[in-house]
């Protein structure tokens, strides 16, 4: 009770410690192997015109990169020398004022991103014919449809100019129609010899728009050069964990259930891979190791899209067969077949295993990921909602209609 | 080509150490920035409110009114004769301005990081917004103030060409004060508990409620090191058009300016670790 009182009493004194130490960097130069450099030995030129696209895991260090780039943290080490005004899109609408009308969140938000005022002044008809909420130009802002808010961002975003555009994942916002008119607008950016820094995990965003790829790993350029090559390799590293992942050094926490080997293949060959064409259904095999007979195990899997939202859950024990039936105990592999309904894009799997429902269990977050191609999709691949299946129609004709004079005889 | 090339600007990105200096001239290319988000935070103020600008007025006028009830009627605290509702509303008014100058902006880094951690601008600029649309409310003000003199039959005279001084002094001290404040604030948010209660004291600091005679002349120098002091007496004697008082002003005027050049400096020292610790 005492020593709690004391504590408590100092505790300011170790708040002071933490906080003054935020700006402190030398205990950790004393030590330099306590030290995680987001970015090291990276060096690329990039020449005008060039549109230039930034991949890698996550934590790879891209948006470090970025943010050195557009100057929003400095670098510890090293130089950058960029020739050109630069524009960064890190996210749409920054610095939009909900209290504030469309015209006047134009104004404030292109000046925060860079312009003159006598640039928006130029522009602004255009910016205000491409957002398409003219109508509303004199509402405030927070009376508009998240989809307005957008559109009027972009709008402002799109008509930047820089000689040097930076973008990060912007496309992960708004509907799909919304995200083909800014891979479009990026497109014109850079046929105009504007340069383009993109970042993105949406392969198929980057194989369109950019030309040459910089592949970063553990913050090192893995990789770069011609961007079909670079996103090739980056997607065949399995060490990267997109096809295959093994829980190395991770123990389960809830269950006894160990996780072995997680792995995407390819349903005919059985090869791992990360990369399907549309329609056609990857194969997941989750390899697991039951300590204990137990009637309550299953496995499942999350899938979620770019965005972060779950497409759905799916579990072993939804095949009736494996529903309540015991495991004795050894090696098992629970494998399934992923739909062939997702749309072209980069899908995310979370894995996990479970003893009892919702009693005890282990998930291993986005350990896999996938990238669906818009190859042999007979559709526009960017058509609207969440996944899209190819479902079956029929057209009964009830009545025989007159057509250019001649009777249309009844079908079926 | 060659022209072309060097037509562009080049900025080079390098690692940032220790002390830096202000680059004024790109603070200048931002000022179409500047202009927009004081005219924001003006625009913003008062949205959706009944009584809109006059707020500015209402405000400052209940506060002289208690003021001078309590220490003019009931206390009778002595102000060298002048009536206590002017030696009051020349004194609450720019004290209003510096007070809330300094709030906003003391508040201004933590309040932005979302603008903070993407786009890059001159960080400069947070603290320095405040300073500039908080005058709009204290040049409406000016309504109370021009009232109660012209009530009083007060005739400044040639003195107001001291004004401007004064006016800038009052502007250089929430500028030093929000430039230390707003980059100490990003680390300890204890700045925002402190600094209410502080403001509520430092009322007491300067001569507003009081008069300035009333300190022992032996601590008058230390006494008007604070230049909120020689804000005030400075805006007092200026539009009662009595002798400006430069004993009380002096002192301030040496120590706004150490505020802030220090504070800017000290600014910039801190600049390089805004985002990553905000």
């Amino acid at each position: 009770m005492a020593k709690e009182l004391f504590r408590f009493l100092r505790s300011p004194i170790e708040n002071y410690r933490r906080y003054r130490s935020l700006y402190d960097f030398s205990d950790l130069e004393s030590s330099p192997q306590n030290v995680l450099h987001a970015l090291e030995d990276v060096s690329f030129d990039v020449h005008v015109g060039e549109r230039i696209g930034i991949i890698g895991a996550n934590g790879a260090g891209k948006s470090t990169l970025l943010k050195i780039l557009s100057r929003i943290t400095p670098p510890s080490r090293g130089t950058a020398v960029i020739r050109g005004r630069v524009s960064s899109l890190l996210e749409v609408g920054t610095g939009f004022h909900p209290e504030l009308t469309g015209r006047e969140n134009i104004y404030l938000n292109g000046t925060i991103l860079g312009m003159r005022k006598a640039e928006i002044d130029r522009k602004f008809d255009e910016i205000a014919a491409f957002s398409a909420v003219e109508k509303f130009l004199d509402t405030p802002v927070k009376r508009y449809s998240s989809g307005m808010k957008v559109r009027l961002a972009f709008a402002v975003a799109a008509h930047l100019e820089p000689e040097i555009l930076i973008v990060d994942e912007v496309l992960a916002v708004g509907d799909a129609a919304f995200q083909q008119k800014c891979l479009k607008k990026m497109e014109d950016v850079g046929a105009h010899g504007r340069t383009v820094l993109f970042v993105s995990h949406n392969m198929g965003a980057i194989s369109q728009l950019c030309d040459r790829a910089i592949w970063l790993k553990s913050g090192r350029v893995e990789m770069e050069g011609p961007v079909d090559e670079v996103i090739r390799a980056y997607l065949n590293d399995g060490a990267s964990g997109l096809a295959v992942w093994r829980p190395e050094g991770v123990e389960p926490e809830n269950t006894e259930i160990r996780v072995l080997e997680a792995s995407l293949r390819d349903p005919a060959s059985g090869e791992p891979t990360s990369m399907v064409a549309y329609g056609k259904g990857l194969r997941l095999d989750i390899r697991y190791e039951v300590p204990r007979a137990s009637p309550n195990v299953s496995v499942f899997y999350v899938l979620r899209d770019a965005m972060g939202d779950v497409i759905y859950v799916s579990r072993d024990t939804d095949n009736p067969t494996w529903k309540g039936r015991e495991r004795a105990a050894g090696t098992y592999v629970s494998t399934t077949k992923l739909p062939g309904f997702l749309k072209p894009g980069r899908y995310l799997l979370s894995v996990g295993v479970a003893e009892g429902v919702g009693a005890r269990w282990d998930r291993y977050e986005d350990v896999l990921s996938f990238d669906v191609t818009s190859a042999g999709c007979p559709v526009n691949p960017a058509r609207r909602g969440l996944i899209l299946p190819m479902l079956e129609w029929d057209v009964i004709a009830e009545k025989p209609g007159v057509d250019g004079g001649k009777v249309v005889p009844l079908a079926r | 080509m060659k022209t072309e090339e060097n037509d562009l600007q080049t900025t080079v990105i390098r690692p940032q150490h220790g002390w830096q200096a202000i680059d004024l001239r790109e603070l200048l290319e931002y000022r179409d920035l500047f202009g927009f988000l004081v005219w924001r935070d003006i625009k913003v103020l008062y949205a959706q409110t009944i009584l809109g600008f006059f707020w500015a007025i209402l405000a400052p006028l209940i506060q002289i009114v208690v003021f001078t009830v309590i220490f003019g009627k009931v206390a009778k605290v002595s102000t060298d004769g002048i009536p206590y509702f002017l030696f009051s509303t020349l004194a609450v008014i720019p004290w209003n301005y510096m007070s809330t100058a300094m709030t906003t902006s003391s508040a201004s880094l933590v309040g932005g990081q979302a603008l903070l951690g993407k786009v890059y601008f001159p960080r400069l600029i947070f603290p320095i917004v405040p300073v500039l649309s908080k005058m709009v409310d204290f040049l409406i003000s000016l309504v109370v103030l021009a009232g109660v003199m012209i009530y009083y039959k007060v005739n400044p005279g040639w003195n107001l060409v001291f004004l401007p001084v004064f006016l800038l002094l009052m502007m250089i001290v929430p500028a030093g004060i929000g430039l230390w404040l707003s980059s100490l604030a990003i680390r300890y948010r204890d700045v925002k508990f402190a600094l209410q209660y502080v403001l509520k004291l430092l009322i007491y600091s300067a001569p507003i409620l009081y008069s300035a005679s009333a300190i022992p002349e032996k601590y008058r120098f230390l006494y008007s090191l604070n230049p909120i002091v020689g804000v005030i007496e400075g805006f007092r004697a200026t539009l009662l058009g009595q002798d400006i008082p430069w004993e009380y002003v002096a002192p301030g005027m040496f120590t706004a300016v150490i505020l802030l050049v220090s504070g800017a400096l000290y600014f910039k020292r801190m600049e390089r670790v805004f985002v990553d610790v905000i």
